[in-house]
């Protein structure tokens, strides 16, 4: 079962004098909001702008750390393996990422954790792990993604992770072997790489896990010892390794070998892939925003949503990679390219994915 | 002298105005975010303090302290934040919260229409008589280049009213009704506006002249008093300010040849000759929603209100250089100013303005 926590309270029928006091309360905040001045008092409680506070910071590695997020009125509780938006203010400018959650659902502190690794340059992923200080108010969006666990999961598992791929994965183990570990219950492989042993993200929680489950098969590959992990090494640990249930996490080129490799059923391979790669680069165009009336000019490398964002225009978005189509918006005129495929398309009226479309040409797009 | 501006200064001119403004742009950080912030919670506590004085308003100094609590919120709810939230100020914060696409304000025009007729129509054709509404906001005579009419003899009556009912001045001005006779105007367009500003209007009303009132009991009249106090306060404070903005002498007005091929240089001086500043101090800046910086605020709309008192010294000198004039006075000079135009146009004539400070150019097309 998923766990169900609180319903945003705003949806949650009340008896009828709560929802006229609610009611009144809106025309004695009009034209702003009753959670406008709520959240002047405690920005946790402003449905709308759903929020957290970041309240403890801990070190996993030397370049990761975990974050443990009180989520504001409104959270709606994620499944094992999900990720969710969040957005952070950096320079005073918002940045929105997707961060899986690594915590399993329904703690009993009512907290959820995510858990970063700083990217060479990268900016949100640097400033959450290296520049956050307990006490940060960020943004959430709502968990989504299908790289979870079905509801009652099948008897034979592996789990197939590399770097902070490890993350989703973190919180499924949590949800099926977190408790006491009864000795009844499915199968699980897990097969970890990280560069070196003090590298491994969650390496002492996976290992205490390991030796006192004994459901749980823990393999940790150590690349920079031991060279990248290969589909025949994969074989080799866990011969039956294709007539498991798959979920593998972690950077595109093994992904794409163990989907390469894979003779089971479509349906049991799941991969989560935390980075959009374009493949294709054409020349971009001229972009106008028709609704916020700003103007851009975008190269065919720069998706429409980054383009957007530098211009200061309000861009929905989720994933920013082509899976959630949190980001879509109406094309008025002009044709995109899919960054993934290179494929130009698009006539005025398409809703288009902007995480994921450039421009080709100038364009027109209705945000 | 303007005299001796080429259009080749206008654009040594203009390219010194965008290095400033690129200066600003790429500075722009932490410390902005945490201005607006920070002013909007205070505004939001002004309110909220100001409301709950009101409530024991039958004890008079609760009822002077809330009234003036109540009025400072709205003043910088409408100037310092609404004006310039609208303009998109804040916008490179990607702050849904804080965005022109989403802000609404406490005022009868709805923020769409007022983007429309303030930050198009004003801002574009700032000060050129038959583009910029906003001249006069089509009933005052404040040019000796618009025809007159004895309809003109009550202006300083009605100039009066419209300061202490500005916002609905606003909201009726923003739908364009005169432009509907000529067919420029949809009537049926008008009549939605119309629709969203009663809507607009039937929410501000219920709420500071019957919920408010009502949710003080015994206070019912009290709180009504200084609710429409703070109304109008706000109001005239607002009409003040903005009239300052473009009337006061040293302001030039212009004719529609101006604008044909208007390079960005000549657009900025035409923004900077039609605008006057008021010198005041900090606090009067964020009164007045840096309006009182009217020539930074023309020269760019979209920089956040709290950089222009930086760069004010930087334009002045500027315009020292290029020998262009930079229009600043007390608020009591500047307000003096703008009454004696609106008297003086309220009778015929005169043929020519007085001589102005500086002379008439030509070349810019002003009508000196
Ligand atoms: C569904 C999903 C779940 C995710 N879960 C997690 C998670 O649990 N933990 C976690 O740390 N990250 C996770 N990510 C990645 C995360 O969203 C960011 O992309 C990452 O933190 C880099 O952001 P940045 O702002 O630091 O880098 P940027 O400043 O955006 O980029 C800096 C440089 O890093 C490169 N880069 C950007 N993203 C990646 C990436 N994912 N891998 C390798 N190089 C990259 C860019 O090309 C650029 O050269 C997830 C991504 C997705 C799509
Ligand atoms: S942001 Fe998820 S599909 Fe574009």
């Amino acid at each position: 079962m998923i766990p169900k926590r609180a319903t945003p309270s705003a949806a949650r029928p009340g008896p009828a004098i709560l929802r006229r006091l609610a009611a009144a309360a809106r025309w004695l905040a009009s034209p702003l909001l009753p959670e406008d001045y709520l959240g002047l008092i405690n920005p946790l409680w402003t449905a709308g702008d759903l929020c957290g506070r970041v309240e403890e910071v801990i070190p996993e590695t030397a370049d990761a750390a975990t974050l443990v997020i009180r989520p504001g009125r409104g959270w709606v509780v994620h499944r094992p393996g999900q990720w969710v938006p969040i957005g952070v203010d950096i320079r005073g400018r918002r940045h929105w990422r997707t961060f899986s959650l690594s915590s399993a659902p329904g703690r009993p502190d009512g907290r959820v954790t995510i858990t970063v690794k700083a990217m060479r340059e990268g900016l949100v992923s640097n400033h959450l792990v290296r520049r956050t200080e307990p006490g940060t108010v960020i943004r959430l969006g709502r968990p989504e993604g299908a790289f979870v666990l079905p509801e009652s999961p099948p008897p034979r598992l592996l789990f197939v992770t590399a770097g902070s791929g490890v993350t989703p994965v973190m919180a499924m183990l949590d949800g099926m072997l977190g408790g006491a570990p009864a000795v009844e219950g499915p199968d699980v492989v897990l097969v970890h790489s990280a560069p070196t042993p003090d590298e491994v993200i969650f390496g002492r929680r996976l290992r205490s896990l390991a030796a006192r489950c004994p459901r749980l098969r823990l393999y940790e590959r150590h690349t920079r010892a031991e060279g990248r992990l290969r589909p025949a090494d994969l074989a080799r640990l866990c011969p039956d390794w294709t007539a498991r249930a798959v979920w593998a996490c972690g950077p595109p080129a093994m992904l794409d070998e163990i989907a390469a490799h894979w003779t089971g059923p479509t349906d049991r391979l799941r991969v989560e892939r935390f980075r959009l790669v374009p493949t294709v680069v054409g020349s971009g165009g001229r972009v106008c925003f028709t609704r916020s009336g700003r103007e851009a000019d975008a190269d065919g490398g720069t998706s429409l949503l980054a383009v957007g964002e530098g211009a200061g225009v309000l861009m929905p978005s989720g994933c920013r990679m082509g899976i959630c189509y949190s980001c879509v918006a109406r094309l008025r005129s002009g044709r995109v390219r899919d960054m993934r495929t290179g494929q130009v398309h698009g006539e005025a009226g398409d809703m288009i994915q902007t995480c994921v479309s450039a421009a080709a040409g100038p364009i027109e797009i209705e945000l | 002298m303007p005299a001796t501006l080429t259009s080749v200064d206008a654009e040594g001119f203009g390219r010194e105005l965008d290095r400033i403004r690129d200066e600003v742009i790429e500075s722009l950080g932490e410390r902005d975010a945490r201005y607006i912030r920070g002013l909007i919670a205070i505004q939001r506590k002004l309110e909220l303090g100001g409301r709950a004085l009101l409530i024991a308003s039958w004890f008079p100094p609760a009822w002077i302290t809330g009234t003036a609590a109540l009025a400072t919120a709205k003043i910088l709810e409408n100037m310092e934040i609404g004006h310039n939230v609208l303009h998109g100020q804040w916008d490179w914060m990607r702050d849904p919260k804080i965005h022109s696409t989403t802000w609404e304000w406490d005022t009868a025009s709805p923020a769409d229409q007022w983007k429309h007729s303030h930050n198009f129509v004003h801002h574009t054709w700032t000060n050129v008589l038959g583009k910029d509404r906003d001249v006069g906001y089509s009933v005052l005579r404040i040019s000796p280049e618009q025809r007159w009419h004895p309809i003109y003899l009550a202006q300083p009556f009605y100039n009066a009213l419209l300061a202490l009912f500005f916002e609905y001045g606003i909201a009726i001005y923003d739908l364009e009704l005169e432009r509907i006779p000529s067919g420029r105007k949809d009537p049926k367009e008008a009549l939605a506006q119309l629709r969203a500003v009663a809507t607009k209007i039937r929410r501000q009303v219920v709420k500071d002249y019957v919920a408010f009132p009502l949710l003080a009991g015994p206070a019912f009249l009290p709180v009504l008093l200084g609710n429409l106090t703070a109304n109008l306060a706000r109001n005239v404070w607002a009409h003040t300010i903005i009239f300052c903005g473009h009337l006061p002498e040293g302001a030039e007005v212009f004719t529609e040849d101006r604008l044909e091929g208007e390079t960005r240089g000549e657009w900025y001086v035409r923004q900077l000759l039609g605008s006057c500043n008021i010198d005041g101090g900090g606090l009067f800046h964020i009164m007045s929603g840096n309006l009182s910086h009217q020539i930074e605020h023309h020269l760019f709309p979209d920089l956040p209100s709290n950089r222009y008192a930086e760069i004010a010294p930087r334009i002045r000198a500027l315009c020292e250089r290029f020998g262009l004039p930079y229009t600043s006075g007390s608020l009591a000079r500047q307000a003096a100013s703008v009454w004696k135009r609106v008297l003086r146009m309220a009778l015929p004539g005169p043929r020519q303005r007085p001589p102005a400070t500086a002379p008439p150019v030509k070349t810019l097309g002003a009508v000196a």
